[in-house]
């Protein structure tokens, strides 16, 4: 009896390992195929034929080979360290963990990587880096209250929890959930609110904090970012979830419209100032999230 | 697998140009031509950048900027000369400020003459700095 519960005890934490492996590989092939649909998809909305679907793979693979050049230690050391933590993030988000954990550890990634920007000396690294402070300071509140609101309905931090009861989230809480929508654009790095950094050619900050990357560091930023385009969808995937497996397949739908509605927005909007972006994500945030939570109590 | 083919990105830096490559450059990003196709992308950062393109002749007061551009990027890299003016200066080459093409600082790899140079001839330009950039990175994996 004591073998068979070992054998067992053991085999369930091989698969464990098994799943937080097949999570770090899986989630950035995701990542950036989504990113290369982006692009075609794009593309097809300017009129443009646009790259093939593997073609951030290819970006990635061409700056792994590329030299990477030192401006000094901690300025690549922050971004390893970044990587580490959206990994960590991605794990716990995927295996159904503490969601309140998992939004402390994304952001301690996102500060190493404003640190990493800070630590150049280029000015356009620091205006980036700034503005991507700027940037956390509009999204956090949200993502914040989004943990604390699927508590309220659910009485639980933990996402395995939270996907398994009758109703989906978004049944009780659909203010929280388009305020969520508004600042995934900042998560995702869209316009009109990709001002510390972004992938569209060259603008007024020479792509922000990634101005003195380049070669392998420059490759593990665009796989930051895929993780992260996960990371942010499992947030809306944790909305749709229920216990029915009819509901995850919805949610994965809701994911993918969730997804091409920011592609849409992010060819139909210049980019904003940062005064803005700020000033309407904490009145969104503020007015969707505390009417949605005040009815809920009403009613709950 | 020679990823560098597939996803070569370019910096445009514009010497003392009249503009008229400039112009034929961005056509080339335009949905007539689109070189996105390819993977190419218009940079704007030197530490990104595969290739650089420079159109317009090369003057006193350009040089440092030019040498720093080029220093900037990280190896392996390649020098594209759009237009006639870059690649021996033009019409303006015996002007008392111009030095000459990019050539006279920079070791240029392709030369596109034009005059504006064509976008067609642009494409076929970074089609041939591409071969180089492959040739350049074999070189580099052998130095290692």
């Amino acid at each position: 009896m004591l073998m068979y519960h070992t054998s067992y005890w053991r085999l369930s934490k091989i698969m464990l390992i098994v799943k937080i492996l097949l999570i770090i590989i899986l989630a950035p092939i995701i990542g950036g195929l989504l990113t290369g649909v982006d692009r075609i998809i794009s593309a097809r909305l300017q009129g443009r034929q646009g790259p093939p679907v593997l073609q951030p793979f290819y970006d990635v693979l061409k700056l792994l080979q590329k030299e990477s050049i030192e401006v000094n230690l901690m300025h690549r050391f922050f971004i390893y360290i970044s990587l580490i933590f959206v990994m960590f993030t991605t794990v716990i988000m995927l295996l159904g963990g503490d969601i309140l954990l998992a939004i402390f550890a994304l952001t301690l990634g996102s500060i190493f990587f404003v640190l990493g920007g800070y630590a150049s000396n280029s000015p356009y690294s620091l205006i980036g880096s700034e503005r991507e402070l700027l940037q956390m300071m509009a999204y956090e509140p949200m993502v914040l209250i989004a943990a604390v609101s699927l508590y309220y309905t659910n009485h639980s931090f933990f996402i395995k929890n939270i996907v398994s009861h009758d109703l989906p989230a978004i049944v009780f809480l659909p203010g929280v959930f388009l305020g969520l929508i508004y600042i995934l654009t900042i998560k995702l790095r869209k316009s009109p609110f990709d001002f510390s950094m972004s992938h569209h050619g060259h603008q007024e900050i020479v792509q922000g904090i990634t101005t003195e990357y380049s070669g392998t560091d420059l490759a593990i930023i665009e796989i930051t970012h895929w993780y992260e385009s996960i990371i942010a969808l499992t947030l809306v995937y944790v909305f749709f979830a229920a216990k029915s497996p009819m509901s995850h397949l919805l949610a994965i739908i809701a994911c993918i419209i969730v997804y091409l509605f920011e592609i849409l927005v992010d060819n139909c909007f210049a980019r904003v100032k940062w005064q803005h972006a700020l000033n309407t994500s904490w009145v969104i945030t503020a007015v969707l999230s505390i009417v949605n939570l005040a009815i809920l109590s009403f009613f709950m | 697998m020679k990823f560098i083919k597939k996803s070569p990105w370019i910096l445009h830096y514009d010497g003392s140009s009249c503009n008229g490559c400039d112009i034929e450059v961005l056509a080339c990003l335009t949905p007539l031509y689109d070189v996105e196709r390819f993977g190419v992308i218009n940079t704007g950062n030197p530490k990104h950048a595969d290739i650089l393109l420079i159109t317009g002749s090369v003057n006193d007061q350009n040089i440092p900027v030019v040498k720093q551009l080029y220093e900037q990027m990280a190896n392996p890299k390649v020098v594209v000369a759009v237009g006639i003016c870059a690649t021996s200066g033009g019409i303006f080459a015996d002007c008392y400020n111009v030095v000459g093409g990019v050539n006279k600082v920079l070791p240029v790899d392709v030369y596109v003459p034009g005059c504006a140079a064509r976008p067609e001839a642009i494409i076929d330009g970074v089609v041939k700095a591409i071969a180089v950039l492959e040739e350049k990175q074999k070189q580099m994996k052998n130095n290692k």
